[in-house]
């Protein structure tokens, strides 16, 4: 076991004001490395917000916030260089090929040119992508896309990857496979914040946090929150949570 | 007299839907039929074909092979009348962002030619918890009342069918309880409703399912049916640490599927006899795995479109 | 009995159609009126144009027509003809012998100037030592205009030193200059038609294909599609509200000009309006063929600008003038919907000429319009894809 954790995301406080309306509200949280750190909340609870200032890609109204050692104020391109992103919606580029999206993500991530030709080459054999290796990606099944992009989105062996919805419409064979390398990335030590509709999902997390109405409404491992709710599953946990939601969408 | 049973609303047939030059099949020979008054559900993930099968039926593309009839008329022959009979919300929020909830409803009742009083009842019970907000525009609607509005539009006008494209689709899973809550009580006023989901879960909530994958319908039956029809004896099988576990039962020489299910693996055996669980168990232990809980459970929708995805 | 019932039917399907276009236009509004960035380009851009187009850009003129009132018909006066005729400004459409004549030839629009040489020109030359010669120009486009009086003039100083060479005679021409239509040579004049014809074009055309293409991209067309409303009324609704909005726009360019920058209307305000619907229509009809063609707003957008906006800049007449540029490019010009209405527009309210002057635009226009009115139909789809 880990004596000394190693801290990967450290907030406190943090919050995020759009005129009035608060989307982010005080959020104190810790993650390990190497941690399965589920982020759920229902839409408009202040999920997305709150990620995108761990990203570096939006600054905080007060609070603090380090991730992977770098302030969320002052380090954000050093952040930038230290995490991986993947979403549903923006993943890889649909007109270049397989090999082109990992070398050009290669590149934006800062590996040199053997490294890129080395890990891509592991990538496509990983994922059995051989064959497929110079067909554009968007001839691709959306499973594949999925998986591919993760595995570029964590190419440069990031301290963190933020995951937002990765396996929305997907099939359950493929989603599967998908949390397989989630949990082999865990296991390699990289840090996995991710965002899910999927409840079942919600379990394959170490850690879960439950946003509600932009603050935390549960924090801890599934089943210490289904204890604490006397639910038998988290989507009992999540719905107890949520239905006393005073605000929905934004 | 009409060639098809008076029951059946829906019936498509052998209905094939190919895209671009490179001729890509999104729906490969579909036949099924939907019963008057029942819920049919068409389950299965992005890229499978629904919408495909869900535009074709509400005559907004042409069957590039077979047929299919809506409520007695041809979904390309008498598309008029299937146009003006049916309800449908397509998978995107499609309704005017910059149009109050008032505004949207009393436009479609009007180009429906209807009105909201004319048909109030058949709406009421969903119109009433957006009622409070219906001067605020709909852009800025929280996603769950965008729904709510959404199937207002849809049966303004009283349809005796329901198509509903992904309803639930990035919905939280609050809001989408609350919607099949809805639909339940859209079915006890006699509507038949057809609806696409890529949530397996959903699947139970339907009376029947299709099973899609890569336009191909796997499996037609009552939920319960397809549940039962499942060949292997399960078990779901816990431990400390879930990635070891499934690392080690995939390794197991005697497994034939193991599977994540929550906070459980779902675990088939190539054959299973009494001491199976007890040879499993010394299996886990001797590669070191702790508090494992091993028992045998139900198969889900979910594990079925496993299995029929695997075969 | 039955044809009864039917023809209620009928009737109350027709009702119905109606009660669903009104219904339809009135929700137009609200998209228009509730978005400030439209309302922008419909109300703000014509106001800013006006006022920047009020500063005139000069052009260099060739090869303009003009025409020869001589009534001397004397050696002198040949001698300065032909040095006019010679000069690459300049080519004499035709002699002609009587003021009427001449006045026909600009109402035609077939010329910018006219030279009216006296009676005993010569004479007056060499026995008085001076004689006049008068300059009659269309100043309905002051900047050609001014250039052109500046050309004669060069000329007529440069024929007077040839005769005075080898002499110490002081002879002298002096030329009258008369401007037609717009003697204050103002540039508003001249720019006021240019920009209704492009707001027309940029609201017409732009704004129309893109609020019709916006129903396809938010999926609202899907739904309407599976309605009972006639997709092709989809089209008609959305055109109508911009067909009212631009009469609005119209009126107020008008207003604008009258009011703050002096222009006066010298036509029928009627006939002003009536060539003015027509040319919306063709722009809706316009609009509306782009976004029968195009599944974005973004497509939508780029082809306005780029088929649209740009010919309307270039090929209308009202920054470059049509007559300097090479034949191919003439032709093309011929295609452009804004410069016959800009050729309409100038003629009714600077020179103040009616119906009978301008039928051949009209029909045109008439023409261009029908014809992508036919081929949005044809191309309609009443299905997706």
């Amino acid at each position: 076991m880990i004596n000394m954790k190693e801290l990967v995301i450290e907030t406190r406080n943090l919050s995020k004001r759009f005129g009035d309306f608060i989307a982010v509200d005080n959020i104190s949280f810790e993650v390990n490395k190497g941690e399965i750190f589920g982020f759920l909340g229902a839409n408009g609870a202040g999920k997305t917000t709150a990620m995108r200032m761990l990203c570096g890609l939006s600054i905080p109204s007060s609070g603090d916030a380090m991730i992977a050692g770098f302030d969320v104020y002052k380090e954000t391109e050093s952040i930038k260089k230290n995490i991986g992103y993947m979403s549903q919606k923006f993943s890889l580029y649909e007109n270049l090929t397989v090999e082109e999206n990992i070398q050009f993500f290669g590149g934006i991530y800062g590996l040199s040119n053997s490294d890129i030709k080395e890990k891509g080459r592991a990538l496509i054999q990983k994922l059995g992508l051989e064959s497929e290796s110079r067909k554009l990606v968007g001839s691709l099944p959306l499973g594949w896309k999925q998986k591919l992009s993760f595995s570029v989105a964590v190419i440069h062996e990031p301290k963190i990857v933020f995951l937002d919805e990765p396996t929305g419409g997907v099939d359950p064979l493929t989603r599967r496979q998908f949390w397989d390398l989630i949990y082999e990335a865990a296991d390699r030590g990289v840090t996995i914040f991710v965002t899910t509709h999927y409840m079942d999902e919600a379990e394959y997390c170490n850690r879960i946090c439950i946003m509600v109405d932009g603050k935390i409404g549960a924090m801890g491992a599934p089943d210490f929150l289904k204890k604490k709710f006397r639910a038998s599953s988290m989507d009992e946990v999540f719905y107890e949570l949520a239905r006393g939601a005073q605000r929905k969408d934004a | 007299m009409l060639n098809i049973t008076p029951n059946i609303i829906v019936k498509a047939s052998q209905l094939r839907k190919v895209y671009g030059k490179e001729k890509t099949v999104a729906v490969d020979d579909v036949s099924f039929e939907v019963n008057r008054g029942e819920v049919f559900g068409l389950i299965g993930p992005d890229g499978a074909g629904k919408t495909s099968i869900f535009r074709m039926l509400t005559t907004l593309l042409l069957p590039d092979g077979g047929s299919a009839m809506v409520d007695g008329n041809d979904i390309v022959i008498d598309y008029k009348k299937i146009r003006s009979n049916v309800g449908y919300m397509p998978g995107k929020f499609s309704l005017y962002q910059d149009l109050s909830i008032e505004e949207n409803i009393n436009f479609f009742a009007t180009v429906f030619g209807t009105t909201l009083e004319e048909n109030y009842e058949i709406i009421k019970e969903i119109y009433v918890q957006i009622e409070p907000f219906k001067k605020r525009r709909a852009g800025k609607l929280s996603g769950g009342m965008k729904q709510k509005l959404a199937l207002c539009c849809a049966l303004i006008h009283k349809p005796k069918i329901l198509f509903l494209d992904e309803p639930t689709t990035g919905v939280d899973p609050v809001s989408r309880k609350e919607f099949w809550d809805m639909l339940k009580r859209l079915k006890d006023q006699d509507i038949t409703i057809v609806v696409s989901t890529p949530y397996m879960d959903e699947a139970n909530l339907c009376d029947r399912i299709a099973l899609i994958q890569k336009g191909k319908i796997l499996s037609i039956d009552t939920p319960n049916a397809i549940v039962a029809a499942y060949p292997d004896a399960l078990m779901e099988i816990k431990a400390d640490n879930l990635y070891y576990l499934l690392r080690d039962l995939n390794a197991y020489e005697y497994t034939l599927s193991c599977f994540t299910f929550g906070e459980f693996l779902h675990l088939a055996l190539k054959q299973n006899n009494v001491n199976s669980k007890l040879e499993l168990n010394t299996y886990l232990t001797s590669k070191g795995h702790q508090n494992i809980i091993i028992n045998p459970v139900t198969p889900t929708v979910e594990d079925c479109f496993i299995k029929l995805l695997h075969d | 009995m039955k044809f009864f019932t039917n023809w209620h039917a009928v009737h109350k399907e027709k009702m119905h159609n109606m009660k669903r276009l009104i219904s339809f236009v009135k929700k137009e509004f609200h998209h228009v009126l509730r978005d400030p960035k439209t309302l922008m380009i419909l109300f703000g851009l014509p106001i800013v144009q006006i006022m920047i187009f009020g500063f005139a850009l000069t052009n260099e003129v060739k090869n303009s027509k003009i025409v020869v009132l001589d009534q001397s018909k004397d050696a002198s006066a040949l001698q300065l003809l032909n040095k006019i005729e010679a000069s690459r400004y300049f080519e004499i459409e035709k002699s002609v012998t009587s003021r009427d004549e001449m006045e026909e030839a600009f109402k035609e629009g077939k010329i910018k100037m006219a030279i009216v040489i006296p009676d005993q020109f010569q004479h007056d030359l060499l026995h008085d030592n001076k004689a006049t010669i008068q300059i009659i120009s269309d100043a309905t486009d002051p900047n050609t205009a001014n250039m052109l009086n500046t050309y004669v003039n060069s000329i007529i100083n440069d024929f007077q030193s040839s005769l005075m060479q080898g002499t110490n005679i002081p002879y002298r021409i002096i030329p009258e200059i008369k401007m037609l239509y717009n003697p204050q040579l103002k540039g508003v004049h001249n720019f006021v038609p240019g920009v209704m014809a492009l707001v027309l074009m940029l609201v017409c055309v732009m704004m129309t294909a893109i609020a019709i293409v916006r129903e396809k991209e938010t999926g609202t067309m899907e739904i309407l599609l599976v309605s009972p409303f006639q997709p092709l009324m989809v089209i008609v609704a959305k055109t109508i509200p911009y067909l009212i909005l631009s009469l609005v726009n119209v009126t107020m360019i008008l207003a604008l000009s009258v009011l703050v920058l002096d222009l006066p209307i010298n036509g029928s305000l009627g006939l002003l309006f009536a060539v003015s619907t027509l040319f919306i229509i063709t722009c809706l009809s316009l609009g509306m063929f782009i976004s029968v063609k195009t599944q974005t707003q973004q497509a939508a957008m780029l082809i306005s600008l780029v088929g649209m906006l740009l010919p309307t800049l270039l090929f209308s007449g009202f920054m470059f003038p049509i007559e300097n540029m090479p034949l191919p490019l003439q032709i093309v010009s011929n295609i452009v919907p804004a410069k016959w209405y800009y050729i309409m527009i100038k003629s009714i309210m600077i020179k103040g000429l009616g119906f009978m002057y301008i039928w051949k635009p009209i029909l045109i226009l008439s023409g261009i319009t029908l014809f992508f009115i036919v081929v949005s139909i044809k191309n309609f789809k009443i299905r997706l894809a």
